[in-house]
């Protein structure tokens, strides 16, 4: 049953603020998550005065500048600034999205920064996605043949087949899209969720791959699969304009072919 | 699902910013509530009927007050948003409309029919 509150342990408290230097004049707020292991207290928000005329474009621009110059405590993961190892993801003004691709500038008024909702967290912006990346793994998202490869060369795909995993293989596994989904929050133990799902679609999509049967048997769960209920906030979310909602249609519909 | 972590969940409904496309999701799931529990009154309505003009009467005045209008309006908007959105869903089960833009847009053509549908309805009924 779907649990709509936060655990008493969970609830947000308002925390400190840490002004801007002085004499800067373009400031805006940075409302960030806070959660400290060590304390035991309950997770807060601290608000930092970022000095914009010394701050580069990006949100996680700000972030790394509020833990270099204004407090070195704050914890988030990143790695390559630009949209590709999908680190960074955590609830920027209310999505889900990478800090390294989401412009500040596009943000109105005081910029809230969360963490991935619904997962547990380690400290501050990092959540552990220990779950997120068993479900990805039970989809065992690797080629699966039973016929041996062509000796002299590589499993040939026309243009046309491999064209079919466009929009599937770009998947950076930042989780955006699987912890948006209100059935993800409520079923996350159950419900595969989108991202799980796109990859597990990915595999059925690939002519060379010869366990589709399997694969889709493995699906046909109440729970794995028929948890989706087109809410869209996963292809809402995807910092690679990805559409997880239709990868998971496109299972669903071969579910009912396969039985015709 | 059942929270066992001793660590604290981030927060999901209290912040997130919901799209109209989940927004519409929750309404499709409350209507579809609303109409299970107006297949009870339908229930009353035909037991009422079937026991006599007297206790007929009493409902009748019953669901004629504003109240009971109020009911059958949130009744008839229920049934008709259920029935256009299902409509929605039907395309979507044959792989049709996922681009986010043409499902907000499918989104906004049920609301204005439903709203239309519920209108030309009680403008006959009234």
């Amino acid at each position: 049953m779907a649990d709509f509150k936060l655990p008493a342990n969970s609830i947000v408290k308002p925390g400190k603020t840490v002004k801007a230097p002085e004499g800067a004049t373009n400031i805006r707020k940075f409302i960030v998550y806070r959660y400290d292991p060590a304390s035991g207290d309950n997770p807060r928000t601290d608000t930092y005065e970022v000095d914009m005329d010394n701050c580069g474009p990006m949100v996680l621009d700000a972030l790394l500048k509020i833990k270099d110059e204004m407090d070195s405590s704050v914890a988030l993961r990143r790695s390559c600034r630009e949209g590709i190892c999908g680190s960074c993801s955590m609830n920027i003004d209310g999505r889900n999205t990478l800090a390294c691709t989401k412009s500040i500038e596009e943000i109105e008024g005081d910029v809230k920064i969360f963490p991935l909702p619904h997962q547990p967290i380690i400290k501050d912006l990092i959540s552990d996605l220990t779950n997120f990346y068993a479900q990805y793994a039970s989809v065992e998202p690797w080629m699966k043949t039973e016929t041996p490869a062509p000796p002299d060369k590589e499993r040939l795909q026309s243009v046309e087949d491999r064209g079919k995993l466009d929009g599937l293989y770009e998947c950076i596994l930042c989780a955006c899209c699987s912890t948006s989904c209100p059935s993800y929050w409520w079923n996350s133990d159950r419900y595969l969720g989108p991202a799980a799902l796109l990859n597990a679609y990915r595999w059925i999509a690939d002519s060379r791959d010869e366990a589709t049967g399997e694969r889709l048997d493995e699906l046909e769960d109440p729970f794995k699969l028929y948890r989706c209920h087109t809410i869209m906030n996963c292809t809402d979310a995807c910092p690679k304009d990805l559409n997880p909602a239709k990868s998971i249609a496109e299972i669903k519909h071969l579910m009912i072919k396969r039985k015709m | 699902m059942s929270w066992n972590d001793k660590r604290p969940m981030s927060p999901h409904l209290q912040v997130y910013d919901l799209p109209l496309t989940a927004k519409l999701s929750i309404l499709h799931r409350g209507t579809g509530a609303v109409l299970f529990v107006g297949v009870v009154l339908w229930v009353l309505l035909l037991a009422a009927a079937a026991s006599g003009p007297q206790t007929w009467a009493s409902v009748h005045s019953f669901l004629s007050s504003w109240f009971g209008k109020l009911i059958l309006v949130g009744f008839t908007f229920s049934l008709y948003y259920h029935l256009c959105n299902g409509i929605r869903h039907l395309f979507w089960d044959m792989g049709k409309g996922f681009n986010l833009k043409d499902a907000e847009k499918a989104g906004i053509v049920v609301i204005v029919a439903t709203l239309l549908l519920t209108l030309l309805t009680w403008l006959v009924a009234l």
